[in-house]
């Protein structure tokens, strides 16, 4: 079952009417159905692209947000094979917000970490909505020291509104679990690849993308906030997220052109719950060409790449 | 002398004990009460069929099963300090070493061997609870350094079993001293960019699992195995409290951050292969080259009620050779 976001309403009415109309031609009443057919299909093709050419920062907040884009695992399970998924910080707990393990990629070791969102009421609890606790850093940042030692280059996928608000959170460091994630990466004599594939929320994001290349898919969002918790910060006013969403610049192309992120993987129009295989297929080829380009590099130059890279966002600017 | 300790006196021992028929045919599963007959628990590494209930199994026997084809090169045990304490008890440790040494034909309670798994030349070390309770001493202590050394030596990855009681009261706190040599051993290891991986088995606790047995870059441990600092009991006097269900057992350390996973014996063999090809940079076993990718490794074996159906499947189906051979 297809799910349409508010913004979708005619297409969703053309396929409603195709529907009817195959219903009918099952039950053989109409004679000439075939024509009518392709004609609505049609119609209703060009409808969603239409709609995707000019999608608003908040509509794509919402596309971003859609229950049924591919997730974590649906990477996982699609472009990793031998997956030994690794748990635990060792210290305090298992967050299954937040999934790392070791698996292989075109063959070749890769050390992967990403946030996981869910996609049914039960896993979305389970995975706590992709917000993840200072456990789920902790253990980020073992699983990028493992790889590091063994020399195996690292991917992560963020999806997340988030680091998780809590007590119990803020007892145990989610901002030094955060901190010293970023640290890790940062220090990562291997190469590491972030590919922000639904939302890239703040500082729960940045512990696990800051990478050599950070790439974002057409319709994610990567800010500093979401756009409810910037318009009720800015604005005081939480229904004023869709002027947020606007003014934030946290599309795929403002990010772009401020530098922020290295590429864009393109959507077909429909977004990537519509195509999964195509953008997952797609997100492999720049995963295949990021490693085939950094390998080789020495410890130092990477490191140094990744540096330099961070050190000079925000000059070009000027 | 190696050959002696290798060749000669275990065929003198084995000559002097027959292995006789045991005195108890049957098993009976500590968990449902069933009764298994014992060649088919031997047959099925020492895992009750039906309940899953993972039994102690021999050093001998967790060596043989975990190498391919069963082959595997003994490492031989350095000599060490004999009894230095002069230490006694209800009985002399001398005697009490030559009962324990006469019952399981083990020297002490470590041993170790190299050999393959899924083709990965591989170092692996186990500690064997029928020894004493697998209690770490001087003799243990050193056994684990030098298969460890080993392991460095041949630039391989390292694999412990750990099973232990804890400490051996017997040699005060020169066994207290085996915590920090051995943590010598494995600092080692991590230097050389050598794999560590520990498997934790019922029981490990004490002063065991406050040095190597934790410091593993891959922690996993058998289904329903205790594994704890301090004893149960002596929780429970201190703070005069009773102890939630399922304490100190491996699903409950999993879900305190403490381990990886939790792995069905009979799939330790896959998950230790694939982890060690990847962390060692060897291309793909052949085994997982002609198979699609495996989804599922490393899954909660003990309790597959967390399963969450759809998306989840692929993270924690329970392992599909649960029930194999």
């Amino acid at each position: 079952m297809q799910s349409y976001l508010d913004f979708e309403k005619p297409v969703a009415e053309l396929q409603g009417k195709i529907e009817e109309l195959q219903k009918l031609g099952d039950t053989g009443e109409a004679v000439e159905i075939d024509e009518e057919l392709e004609r609505l299909q049609s119609r209703a093709e060009n409808a969603l692209a239409d709609i995707y050419a000019k999608l608003t920062p908040w509509q794509r907040t919402q596309v971003a947000r859609h229950p049924q884009r591919p997730h974590f695992s649906d990477y996982v399970g699609h472009l990793i094979s031998e997956w030994v998924p690794l748990s635990g910080d060792r210290k305090f707990g298992e967050d299954h917000a937040l999934i790392t393990g070791f698996g292989r990629f075109n063959g070749e070791p890769v050390a992967v970490m990403g946030t996981e969102k869910g996609s049914s009421t039960k896993s979305r609890i389970k995975h706590n909505f992709g917000s993840a606790r200072p456990e789920g850093y902790r253990k980020a940042a073992r699983i990028m020291d493992m790889a590091d030692r063994f020399d195996i280059p690292v991917i992560s996928f963020v999806d997340t509104s988030g680091a998780y608000p809590g007590v119990g959170a803020e007892e145990r460091g989610q901002a030094e679990a955060i901190a010293r994630s970023t640290e890790k990466c940062l220090e990562l004599g291997v190469p590491n690849i972030s590919i922000i594939v639904g939302e890239g929320g703040s500082g729960g994001a940045i512990a696990i993308a800051t990478a050599n290349r950070v790439l974002m898919l057409q319709n994610a969002i990567y800010s500093v906030i979401s756009p409810e918790g910037g318009a009720s910060i800015l604005w005081r006013d939480a229904g004023k997220a869709k002027e947020a969403a606007t003014a934030m610049k946290i599309t795929a192309e403002d990010l772009m052109e401020f530098g922020i992120i290295d590429g864009m993987i393109k959507e077909p129009a429909g977004g990537a719950h519509r195509h999964m295989e195509t953008v997952m297929d797609a997100t492999g080829k720049e995963i295949a060409a990021f490693l085939e380009e950094f390998s080789g590099k020495s410890r130092e130059d990477v490191r140094e790449h990744r540096r330099e890279k961070f050190l000079a966002i925000g000059k070009s600017l000027m | 002398m190696n050959w002696i300790n290798n060749v000669v006196r275990p065929k003198i021992r084995s000559f002097l004990n027959k292995k006789e028929t045991p005195d108890n045919l049957w098993v009976k599963c500590p968990v449902s009460g069933e009764m298994v007959f014992y060649k088919d628990l031997e047959a099925n590494q020492w895992v009750v069929p039906g309940s899953g209930h993972h039994m102690r199994i021999k050093g001998r026997d967790r060596l043989a099963s975990f190498f391919d084809g069963g082959v595997y090169e003994e490492i031989s045990m350095p000599e060490v300090a004999h009894d230095p304490l002069k230490f006694r008890d209800t009985k002399r440790y001398s005697d009490r070493l030559r009962d324990n040494r006469n019952k399981t034909g083990m020297e002490d309670a470590v041993l170790a061997g190299e050999g393959h798994v899924l083709g990965h030349k591989i170092v692996a070390c186990v500690q064997d609870f029928d020894f004493m309770g697998g209690s770490l001493g001087m003799a243990a202590g050193e056994a684990i350094i030098t298969a460890m050394d080993q392991a460095l030596a041949h630039k391989l990855p390292f694999v412990m079993f750990a099973a232990s009681g804890g400490a051996r009261m017997q040699e005060g706190v020169l066994s207290l001293m085996q915590l920090p040599r051995t943590t010598v051993a494995v600092q080692r290891l991590r230097e050389a960019h050598l794999p560590y991986i520990v498997v934790l088995t019922n029981p490990t606790t004490g002063g065991v699992t406050a040095s190597y047995a934790m410091l593993g870059d891959v922690q996993i441990a058998e289904p329903g195995a205790l594994i704890g600092f301090a004893g149960a009991r002596v929780i429970e006097q201190t703070i005069r409290e009773k102890l939630p269900e399922g304490f100190q057992r491996s699903k409950y350390l999993h879900e305190h951050g403490m381990l990886d996973m939790v792995v069905h014996r009979h799939n330790l063999r896959d998950i230790i292969g694939s982890l060690v090809g990847i962390l060692t940079k060897q291309p793909m076993s052949e085994q997982f080259a002609s198979k699609p990718p495996k989804p599922g490794l490393g899954s909660d074996a003990e309790d597959p009620s967390t399963d969450v159906s759809g998306d989840d499947d692929l993270l924690i189906a329970p392992p599909e050779a649960a029930h194999a051979e």
